[in-house]
């Protein structure tokens, strides 16, 4: 096994012993990425900047100062904003945008030792669940179905986060999530994906989409890495005013291996008219897994859940179209060429139809109209009682001792890129139905690969939390990881 | 609510996106199914819930009202499509 296949887990433990170098490590993955082009996952390179940090990693793990992330080679979201290399959350209306200042979440990795090999495919502006949308063009999954050389989506918006640590050019790679954008492409992927609790982790630095609704996480090959990899991303921030002032505890010794006794609650309102059996059936095997690790399951009821997604659509949408109203081609990024005797409002117009995409001025229209005088009461108003209820439903079940939520991931496994192109925009919405009530509560959710469906592709169950109870909820994402033993890996065809 | 064209023509302008006259049908009937779908949040009944305005029941924190950075000029104009004499170019706003 090449060093880029490593799990954070072995390479840490690697270093420190001193079997292989930052270096080594970082070329070893440097080389994957130049042999994985056909994936375009990554969609700017930074070799020089992954060396030298990478060189000032061994100086640490020399000195005997390394932080577990020490060392770690990882990909960077496009959409987090990275000193001097080039961020432009896949939007063409950000071409050329070097930021002057760096993440929050990118610092803190850097301050624990990480190197940055690059930044990675995404949906334009987070908007999408296939990352169609992306101005880089098409994320590919590492992923085939059985017998076929269709190209499937990796998901989004993270897809070449996803398809990164899938196909190991990376050991694990930053990820965002505001309806579902993390969980979805680990799942079509195999790969591990956890959304902390809404001001777990920081949100300065990286580009708005729905600020009540994002949150970034890792995105790992195991349920350990995840919990050393979110170590180092979360904590409070005071340059985010949501970034919540509470310690942050150790994950990685939450993970005991023991749910004996605890609630799992199975929300009959998730069982959708249409589920496809493999996805019941996968989750029937999560259920079993579960209560042989002697934890106690019980059948629950989210009453809302059938109107998470139109409050999401809402909401999601107003609030981006007022976090976008700042790309009006004055102070970064793309400028229109104007026309002789061409106005400020023509400078707009022309710059925000040239530099956004297809989905993303829908979506900024949608917001406009939901909160034009006239209809935020009728929409955006009832979006957001809706959406108290929708919390409402997950407090009552927390209050009644549940101590986490299992689920369906996705409502199917990764479709081929271009299938979805001729479908109604509110078909592609349907892929976040299992994850958006997540972001909606602000609640953690993790998505862990459980099994392969007919066609050889992976599926994945999320589990649900407390507010709160990250180190809980790995806890039960690694008993369920390894009681599923999910080892499959996509054969190498890029 | 069915979108029509004239709304859909208001909308891109008040979202200060040019749509050209071509393909504002095809817009109106996209934003019609997705606000279509929207309708079925008129099923619930949400009599006496506030809407929700803080995902976590926490206050927000204040901070001291002082300056924590500046003399950056260089850096604020540094991605400027037009900067000019330190300032950002744009055209010309008033006759």
């Amino acid at each position: 096994m090449s060093a880029n296949q490593w799990t954070i887990t072995a390479a840490r433990d690697a270093l420190r012993k001193g079997e292989i170098s930052a270096v080594d490590l970082t070329m070893s993955c440097l080389t994957a990425i130049d042999a994985g082009d056909g994936l375009n996952a990554f969609v700017h390179k930074t070799p020089e900047l992954a060396l030298e940090q990478a060189r000032a990693a061994d100086g640490r793990l020399k000195a005997g100062d390394a932080p577990a992330m020490c060392g770690i080679p990882l990909g960077i979201k496009d959409l987090f904003c990275t000193k001097g290399v080039p961020s432009q959350a896949a939007s063409n209306i950000l071409k050329g945008f070097r930021p002057e200042y760096e993440s929050t979440v990118t610092s803190k990795l850097f301050g624990a030792g990480a190197v940055m090999l690059g930044k990675l495919n995404m949906d334009e502006f987070a908007m999408g669940s296939s990352n169609e949308t992306s101005a880089y063009g098409n994320a590919v999954s590492p992923w085939r179905r059985r017998g076929s050389n269709v190209q499937l989506t990796p998901g989004g918006s993270s897809g070449g986060s996803a398809s990164a640590v899938a196909a190991d050019l990376c050991l694990a790679a930053t990820g965002t999530d505001t309806g579902g954008s993390i969980r979805q492409p680990a799942a079509f992927t195999g790969i591990v994906g956890i959304k902390p609790t809404y001001g777990r982790v920081s949100r300065w630095g990286i580009v708005a989409f729905a600020s009540s609704l994002d949150q970034a996480g890792p995105m790992t090959k195991s349920v350990r890495d995840a919990a050393i990899m979110l170590q180092a991303m979360a904590g409070h921030d005071p340059k985010d005013s949501t970034s919540a002032d509470i310690p942050v505890p150790d994950f990685e010794a939450a993970l005991t291996g023991d749910i004996r006794g605890k609630v799992i609650g199975i929300p009959k309102e998730y069982r959708m008219d249409g589920m496809p059996e493999e996805i019941e059936a996968l989750w029937q095997q999560g259920i079993a897994m579960l209560k042989d690790a002697g934890a106690e399951v019980r059948d629950i009821s989210l009453p809302h859940t059938k109107y998470a997604l139109p409050a999401y659509y809402v909401i999601a949408p107003a609030e981006a179209s007022s976090n976008l109203a700042r790309y009006d081609g004055v102070r970064y990024g793309h400028r229109a060429k104007l026309a002789q005797g061409d106005g400020i409002t023509e400078m707009y117009e022309k710059t925000r139809a040239e530099g956004f995409g297809a989905e993303v001025q829908r979506r900024v229209m949608v917001g406009t109209y939901v909160l034009s005088a006239g209809f935020y009461d009728a929409y955006y108003n009832r979006a957001r009682k809706v959406r108290a209820l929708i919390k409402r439903d997950f407090e009552a079940v927390f209050a009644e001792g549940v101590d986490a939520i299992l689920t369906p991931a996705t409502p199917s496994a990764a479709f081929g890129l271009g299938e979805m192109a001729d479908a109604d925009p509110v078909k592609m919405y349907l892929n976040d139905v299992f994850t958006v009530t997540v972001n909606l509560a602000g609640l953690p959710g993790i998505s862990v690969p459980v099994g392969l469906d007919a066609q050889g592709l992976p599926l994945g169950l999320q589990l649900i939390g407390r507010p709160w109870e990250e180190g809980a909820l790995l806890n039960y994402a690694d008993v369920l990881e390894s009681r599923a033993g999910f080892v499959a890996k996509a054969e190498k065809w890029w | 609510m069915a979108i029509d064209i004239d709304t859909a023509r208001k909308v891109a302008k008040l979202a200060r996106i040019r749509v050209e006259e071509a393909d504002l049908p095809k817009l109106a009937g996209q934003l019609s199914g997705i606000l279509g779908f929207m309708e079925e949040l008129n099923e619930v009944d949400v009599t006496g819930v506030e809407p929700m305005t803080s995902v976590t029941p926490m206050r927000l924190k204040r901070r001291a009202d002082v300056v924590t950075d500046g003399n950056i000029q260089a850096q604020v104009l540094k991605n400027a499509p037009d900067a000019r004499e330190g300032f950002f170019a744009v055209p010309k706003v008033v006759e």
